[in-house]
């Protein structure tokens, strides 16, 4: 599979089931680059040990990603390698930034959770439960202003639905009418508390309503309803009704790599382990006639992508040791002072 | 030459930038309609609109957060805080946000936004609204910092914030709004990042910045009555620090002080003396001191809120005790 195609591919939302196996195609990329980016590790890379992954919850990033288009802008959480995936990354780029390496999409100085690609209008994976949502909320007002009707999306996880900003972030964005969606991917975790242990308001979307939003919640299983429930507040936001969608998903593993779920029962995990959305569209696509040998050749490629991308990072060099002054401010601006240099003169005095 | 206040230089500024740039605008709490809560902004909606001046929810987080990312998409957002003692609400988009954007990103994008806000004390505004909060900022890589003492440099060097590529803190003080001056803006003044020397002695130099600036012309005026004549350093910008500025008048003076509103303790003020002692250490005949805020918060009563702060009267003791 060339770039190209997989850029195209993430342009304009597919729009009949035809296109499920599209769908299929862009989770099952997120699921296999998400199993086989441990393999950093094992590869005795030792950058990048903050490490969220967002296996389960694929339906939600291409489901929403395949309404987004060219133009649109949008900003992510700290598990947001799927979003960015859906929405055209390199996988080779991807997986060097988050081993830390030169030819990444940040020169190996943001990684995994601060990855950003202002190209494909990706203005930022973050660190802080709701960073990254306000954001959205300017990039709106430019929006707006230019009138092409691009969406500013935020992506966040249900940690988020317990923060401040988001709520003031909605409120500005329903007072301005602004092009801007909001999108909770609710894994039922915020790291090791259950959403029933952070909230009594379950039902997500009408906290959005309550502030004027269009809000909706669909289930995650299935990847072509997260897109159409998708598809109808991406429509609203592009006229200028901000909308919010949550969608229901379950987190297969552990908060981030070192956590092996003991607050949570094997049984409970198995049982949610059952939403599955990728093995949804699977068995979808075999009844209605796919073959199942076809979609082993396709899993069989997309693994050999992202081996492939375990290889590029593995073999890209580390960012050299003067970069490290670089971009703290504009190009134009002197670089700050290294200590070791400040101390030599100091030290210089006769 | 025209008479001009501080208040209002800040106005023309905006007046000029948004005329200029039609990227540029404004966004906060009270800065369309009401004018700003010291004015600054009044008239202004009348001249460009409400597309233009923003009026925003009491949400401070979400006014600098939506700044970022207005930034980010390309417009020239100045964004209001409307007492810096507020911006600890603000600090993850300012602080982990807008500062680290350029660099988290491997240098694809900056964030030029300037967040204008005031502080200091001289209202008896009590405890959250009198800070001088400066410091939270200067220790902040990626932030630009910038606190303007005169009418010409309220001017100027908002004018320069706003030619920035990267977020600048731009901080106000309240109790300078009022303050007039003869001012010609068209004359040169010291480019961006540059301090400007206010006065010239052999005897001792006065390093400081914002309101202080006033404070030492004062007691430097006192001081020479008495057969003392000090230089006084407005270092009109703290990120960047013209340090080379300090360095060459201490180096050649050989005794400084330095003042701060801000309190004493992991201060603006302990940098500059740390910095002065490590790098005129040759040159110093004395210790550099410290003149800053008392490490208390800021009381309602005049009489507690003025002994909080540096006075002329202490600037003045102090110096003659430096360089008895």
């Amino acid at each position: 599979m060339t770039q190209t195609a997989l850029r195209a591919t993430s342009g304009p939302a597919p729009r009949h089931n035809s296109d499920l196996r599209e769908l299929y195609t862009q989770m099952r990329r997120v699921r296999t680059f998400e199993e086989r980016v441990g393999e950093l590790f094992v590869r005795g890379q030792s950058a990048g040990s903050m490490l969220h992954l967002s296996i389960g919850e694929e339906s939600a990033a291409v489901g929403v990603c395949a309404t987004m288009r060219q133009g649109d802008t949008f900003t992510t959480h700290h598990r947001g390698h799927g979003i960015f995936l859906a929405r055209g990354a390199d996988p080779n780029r991807m997986m060097a930034e988050i081993g830390g390496k030169e030819t990444g999409y940040c020169h190996g100085k943001g990684g995994s959770m601060h990855i950003a690609d202002m190209g494909l209008g990706h203005l930022g994976a973050n660190a802080i439960v709701g960073g990254g949502i306000p954001a959205v909320v300017g990039a709106g007002l430019a929006s707006k202003r230019a009138g092409k009707g691009d969406v500013s999306v935020a992506f966040f996880g249900d940690g988020a639905m317990q923060q401040g900003i988001l709520y003031e972030s909605m409120n500005m964005a329903a007072l301005w009418d602004l092009p801007v969606l909001f999108v909770c991917i609710n894994n039922q975790y915020g790291m090791g508390t259950h959403i029933d242990q952070a909230t009594k308001g379950r039902e997500l979307h009408l906290r959005a309503r309550a502030f004027g939003l269009q809000g909706e919640t669909v289930d995650g299983l299935d990847v072509t309803e997260v897109r159409e429930a998708a598809q109808e507040v991406m429509d609203g936001a592009r006229t200028g009704q901000p909308g919010f969608l949550a969608v229901e998903c379950y987190r297969f593993f552990g908060h981030a790599r070192m956590d092996k779920s003991p607050y949570r029962k094997d049984e409970d995990e198995a049982l949610g382990r059952q939403k599955d959305p990728v093995l949804h569209a699977r068995a979808a696509l075999i009844e209605s006639g796919t073959e199942a040998g076809d979609l082993d050749a396709l899993d069989r490629g997309i693994e050999a992508e992202m081996d492939q991308a375990i290889d590029f990072a593995v073999a890209s060099g580390e960012p050299p040791l003067a970069s490290m002054f670089r971009d703290v401010y504009g190009p134009d601006e002197p670089e700050p002072e290294p200590v070791r240099t400040r101390i030599d003169r100091v030290l210089a005095r006769e | 030459m025209v008479q001009m206040t501080y208040r209002d230089a800040l106005r023309q500024a905006l007046r000029d930038a948004m005329t200029e740039d039609d990227r540029v605008l404004v966004i906060g709490e009270e800065v369309g309609r009401y004018g700003g809560a010291y004015g600054v902004t009044k008239g202004l909606i009348e001249e460009f609109g409400p597309d233009r001046l923003l009026d925003t929810p009491i949400s401070e987080p979400a006014i600098v957060g939506a700044a970022v990312g207005a930034a980010m998409a390309g417009l020239k957002p100045v964004a209001e805080l409307m007492y810096v003692d507020f911006i600890g609400m603000t600090m993850d988009q300012l602080g982990n946000q807008a500062a680290k954007i350029r660099y988290m990103f491997g240098g694809q994008i900056g964030v030029p936004m300037v967040l204008r806000t005031q502080g200091g004390t001289g209202r008896s505004a009590g405890a959250q609204h009198s800070q001088s909060l400066e410091a939270y900022v200067l220790h902040t890589p990626g932030l630009r910092l910038a606190m303007p003492a005169t009418v010409a440099d309220a001017y100027h060097l908002l004018r320069g914030a706003l030619r920035q590529p990267d977020p600048v803190v731009f901080i106000e003080h309240k109790a300078l709004y009022t303050l007039k001056e003869e001012v010609d803006l068209s004359s040169p003044v010291p480019d961006w990042g540059k301090a400007a020397i206010r006065r010239r002695g052999d005897d001792l130099v006065i390093v400081t910045y914002s309101r202080q600036v006033h404070n030492a012309l004062k007691a430097a005026q006192d001081l020479s009555e008495r057969g003392i004549e000090a230089t006084v350093i407005d270092l009109r910008t703290l990120n960047p620090l013209d340090f080379d500025t300090v360095r060459t008048e201490v180096e050649r003076v050989g005794r400084a002080m330095v003042v701060s509103e801000g309190v004493m303790t992991a201060g603006v003020a302990a940098e500059l003396s740390a910095r002065i002692h490590e790098e005129c250490f040759d040159f110093l005949h004395d210790p550099v001191v410290r003149v800053a805020g008392e490490d208390i918060p800021i009381s309602v009563s005049v009489a507690l809120e003025a002994a909080s702060v540096p006075t002329p009267a202490l600037l003045r003791e102090t110096a003659e005790r430096l360089v008895a």
